[in-house]
C-alpha cells in the first residue's frame, strides 16, 4: 500500500429530488486494498459503486481515480465537467460485476469475454480469445466457453461476468452484491473465485455485500454506511470485534441474528 | 404551386365528402364491434366453432380489404341482390375489422381470471347472466383503447371505397383533380384532414386510457 | 395460431389452388393471376426492405438523435401513420409530378408502401429497443464501450429478436396494402382480378382464387417469421440446463 489513494471520494453528494442518497462522502481507497461496504438497504452503498462506474452522475464533489478526476477534467487550472472522451479514459481502469450478472444473452461465455477487448481495446480476436480462455479457466469454466448465459447456472453466469470484467485488465474491481441473486448453494463458488482473485492479483477491490462472514475474512477494511454517510469503518477484526457506534451494533446484531 | 383561392373553392365540396367518410367509418365500426363480439362469444359459447371461426378470422385478416370490397360489390349481383357501392363498401369494412375486433374481445375475455367463471358456476348463474353481468362488464373497459385504435385504422381505410366509386373524400378529391388537372390541393387537403383526425383521436384514446387506468385495480 | 395449424392452412390453400387449376372454369384465369401475384410479391419484398431500413433509422433517430433529427423522425412517423396509405400513394403518384418529379408507378408503389409500413415499424422498433434491460446498457458501460458500440453490438441484436413478431404482422399489412397499387395502374394480383372480372364477369371463381392466393402468400410470411423468431431466440434462451 502506498500513501496515495487510488480512489478518492472528495465531498461527493448525490440527491434524488428531495432525497439525499449520499451526503458529502469522503472516502480514500488505496492500491491493492480490499474494501467491503455494508449497511442497511437505502444507505447509499450501491450508489457509491455506481457513481465510481459512472452509471450515476454526482451532484457535488469530485471523484479521483489514480490522481486524476473521473467526473471532471482540468481546463485552465479549473475543474469542469468531464466530456465522454475523458470519462472513457479514466473509466478504463475500472471493472464492475453486477448483482443481476447482466451477461449479454445473445453471446456465448467466450463471446461475452472477448467483445469489449476487441471493440474497445482493439485487440486481435486471437489474443482476446487467448486472454478470455485463461480467465474462463481461472473461474473454473473452461468447459463452458461455448455455452450461452441461458444454459448456465446463476453461479456460472456470475463467474463468466467476473471473467468478462477482468478481460479488460482493470486496476479496480467493483462487486455490487454479486451473490444476492444466487441460490444459497451457488454462493460459495462465486466467493471462491473472488478469494482467488484477491490472492493472485494486485487488484484494488470494492464490494458491496451482505455476506458478513466473507467480508470479515476477506476484506482489509469494512465501511458501514448509514443514511448516506460512513457511520463507522475499520479493520474487520476491530469492526466486528468491538464496534463503537450504536448504529453499527444494532445493524450487526440484526444481521447476525438473522444468520 | 399552391393556390389558396382554389382551396377555398373546393373546401365545401370536400367537407361534404368528409361527412360521407365519417358516416362510413361509424356505420362500419358499429358493424365491426358488434360482429366481432358475436364471433368472440360464439367461440366461447360453442367450442366446436372455435377452429372454423379462427380460420375465418385468419382468412379475413390475411387478405386485402380492397379485394374484399370488390368481392362484395361484384358478387352480390350474381345472387340477384344488388348492393349500392356505399353499402357494399361499409359492409366490407365492417366484416374486415370485425375479424380484428373479435381478437381484441378474445384477449379481453382471456384476461378475466378463471376464478370469476368458477364463482359464477358456484352461484349457479346461467351462462347468459354470467356473460352479461359479470364477464362483459369486466372484459370490455380494458380493451376500449385497442378498439379505439381499430376505429382509427378503419377510418384511415375509407379511401379504399373510392375504388368502387363511393363519393367519399378520396374519390371526390380525385374527381376534382381530373376535372381541373390540379391534384396538389385536393389530395394534400385529404391528407391533412386524415392527419388532423388521427392526431386528435390519438389524444382522445390516450385520455380514455388514462381514465381507465385510474379505475380501481381488480 | 399454432405453427402446425398455419402450415396445414398453407398446404390446404395450395391444394385448393392446385385443384381449382384443374377445373376449366378456373384454370383459364390462373396464369394471369399468378403473373399478377409475382408483381405483388416483388412489391412486398422491396417495400419490406425499405420499411425495415426506415423503421430502424426513424426509431434510432427518435430515441438518440440530436433535436433536429428527432423532429424529423417524429414528423415522418406522424405523417405516414396519420394519413392513409392510399392518400400517400395518390399523393406521390398525382401530386409529385406537379412539382416536376415524375416517378414510375412501380417506384411510387414501393416508396409509398415502404414508407407507410416503415412509420409503423419505427414504433415497434422503438418499443423493442427500449425493452432491452437497463442492465445491458450498464454492463456495456462498465466495459467502457462507446454508445455506438453498445447499440450496434449489444442492444440492437437483442432488440431485433423482440422486433420479429410485430414486424411479421406489419409485413402482412404490407402485403395486403399492395392491392392498392392496382389503383395506380400497376398490374398486380388485385389489378388482374379486377381486369378479368370486368371482361368475363366470372366474379366468384376469380375472387375465390385471388383470395386463396393472397392467403397463401401471407401464410408464407407468417410461417417464415415464426421460423426466424425461433432461430433468433435460440441464442437468447437455448433450453435452460438448470
Amino acid at each position: 500500500m502506498t500513501d496515495k489513494p487510488i480512489v478518492r471520494f472528495d465531498k461527493v453528494s448525490k440527491r434524488y429530488g428531495p432525497l439525499t442518497v449520499l451526503d458529502s462522502l469522503e472516502l480514500d481507497i488505496f492500491r491493492g486494498e480490499k474494501v467491503a461496504i455494508i449497511g442497511p438497504s437505502g444507505s447509499g452503498k450501491t450508489t457509491v459503486l455506481r457513481m465510481l462506474m459512472t452509471l450515476e452522475t454526482i451532484d457535488d464533489g469530485v471523484i479521483w481515480v489514480d490522481g486524476e478526476p473521473l467526473t471532471h477534467m482540468e481546463r485552465n487550472g479549473k475543474l469542469v465537467r468531464a466530456d465522454q472522451a475523458h470519462i472513457r479514459k479514466i473509466r478504463a481502469r475500472i471493472g464492475m460485476v453486477f448483482q443481476s450478472f447482466n451477461l449479454f444473452p445473445h453471446m456465448t461465455a467466450m463471446a461475452n469475454c472477448i467483445e469489449a477487448p476487441m471493440t474497445v481495446l482493439g485487440m486481435k480476436r486471437q489474443d482476446a480469445e487467448a486472454r478470455a480462455a485463461d480467465l474462463l479457466d481461472m473461474v473454473g469454466l473452461a468447459q463452458k466457453k461455448e455455452h450461452y448465459p441461458s444454459q448456465l447456472s446463476g453461479g456460472q453466469q456470475q463467474r463468466v461476468a467476473i471473467a468478462r470484467a477482468l478481460a479488460m485488465r482493470p486496476k479496480i474491481m467493483l462487486f455490487d452484491e454479486v451473490t444476492s441473486a444466487l441460490d444459497p448453494e451457488l454462493v460459495g463458488e462465486v466467493l471462491q473465485v473472488i478469494r482467488k482473485l484477491g490472492s493472485e492479483h494486485d487488484l484494488t477491490m470494492l464490494m458491496v455485500t451482505h455476506q458478513m462472514g466473507f467480508a470479515k475474512e476477506f476484506a482489509d477494511r469494512i465501511c458501514f454506511f448509514y443514511q448516506g454517510k460512513i457511520c463507522e469503518q475499520g479493520h474487520p477484526k476491530e469492526f466486528f470485534g468491538s464496534p463503537k457506534n450504536d448504529r453499527t451494533k444494532q445493524f450487526l446484531h440484526a444481521v447476525l441474528e438473522a444468520g | 404551386m399552391w393556390d389558396w383561392s382554389f382551396v377555398l373553392e373546393i373546401l365545401p365540396v370536400l367537407a361534404h365528402a368528409a361527412i360521407i367518410s365519417i358516416e362510413a367509418t361509424l356505420i362500419g365500426f358499429v358493424l365491426a364491434a358488434t360482429l366481432g363480439l358475436v364471433l368472440a362469444l360464439a367461440r366461447i359459447a360453442f367450442p366446436s366453432t372455435a377452429l372454423p371461426i379462427s380460420v375465418l378470422v385468419e382468412l379475413i385478416r390475411s387478405t386485402p380489404l380492397l379485394i374484399q370490397i370488390f368481392f362484395l360489390y361484384f358478387v352480390f349481383p350474381s345472387f340477384g341482390v344488388t348492393l349500392d357501392a356505399f353499402t357494399a363498401g361499409v359492409l366490407a369494412l365492417g366484416i374486415h375489422y370485425a375479424a380484428y375486433c373479435s381478437e381484441v374481445y378474445r384477449s379481453g375475455f382471456d384476461n378475466i381470471h378463471r376464478g370469476q367463471w368458477e364463482a359464477c358456476t358456484a352461484l349457479n348463474l346461467s351462462s347468459w347472466t354470467t356473460f352479461r353481468d359479470i364477464i362483459i362488464p369486466q372484459a370490455i373497459p380494458p380493451i376500449v383503447p385497442a378498439l379505439g385504435n381499430y376505429l382509427v385504422a378503419l377510418f384511415k381505410e375509407t379511401p379504399l371505397l373510392s375504388a368502387i366509386a363511393v363519393l367519399e373524400l378520396m374519390q371526390t378529391a380525385k374527381i376534382i383533380g381530373s376535372e381541373t388537372f390540379r391534384y396538389t390541393e385536393p389530395i394534400t387537403l385529404v391528407g391533412v384532414f386524415f392527419l388532423a383526425m388521427s392526431l386528435v383521436s390519438a389524444t382522445l384514446i390516450r385520455a380514455v386510457e388514462r381514465l381507465l387506468n385510474r379505475r380501481p385495480a381488480r | 395460431m399454432g405453427i402446425r395449424t398455419l402450415i396445414v392452412m398453407l398446404v390446404a390453400s395450395l391444394l385448393v389452388i392446385a385443384i381449382l387449376a384443374t377445373q376449366p372454369a378456373y384454370s383459364l384465369f390462373l396464369p394471369q393471376l399468378l403473373e399478377g401475384a409475382l408483381l405483388t410479391a416483388q412489391i412486398t419484398v422491396l417495400g419490406a426492405l425499405l420499411a425495415v431500413v426506415m423503421g430502424v433509422l426513424a426509431a434510432l433517430g427518435k430515441l438518440y438523435g440530436p433535436a433536429p433529427v428527432r423532429w424529423l423522425a417524429n414528423i415522418y412517423i406522424e405523417i405516414f401513420r396519420g394519413t392513409s396509405a392510399l392518400v400517400q400513394l395518390f399523393w406521390l403518384f398525382f401530386v409529385l409530378p406537379q412539382f416536376g418529379i415524375s416517378l414510375e408507378a412501380y417506384t411510387v408503389a414501393v416508396l409509398a408502401l415502404g414508407l407507410n409500413i416503415g412509420a409503423y415499424g419505427a414504433e415497434c422498433a422503438r418499443g423493442a429497443i427500449t425493452s432491452v434491460a437497463r442492465g445491458q446498457w450498464e454492463a456495456a458501460t462498465a466495459l467502457n464501450m462507446t454508445r455506438g458500440q453498445m447499440l450496434r453490438r449489444i442492444i440492437l441484436p437483442q432488440a431485433f429478436v423482440a422486433m420479429i413478431p410485430p414486424w411479421g404482422n406489419l409485413f402482412i399489412e404490407l402485403l395486403k396494402s399492395t392491392a392498392l397499387v392496382s389503383l395506380i395502374t400497376l398490374s398486380d394480383l388485385a389489378f388482374k382480378a379486377q381486369e378479368m372480372n370486368q371482361t368475363t364477369m366470372k366474379t366468384i371463381p376469380i375472387f375465390t382464387l385471388v383470395l386463396v392466393i393472397y392467403l397463401a402468400m401471407s401464410l408464407v410470411i407468417t410461417i417464415g417469421m415464426r421460423y426466424l423468431e425461433g432461430r433468433a431466440s435460440r441464442g437468447l434462451a437455448r433450453g435452460r440446463t438448470v
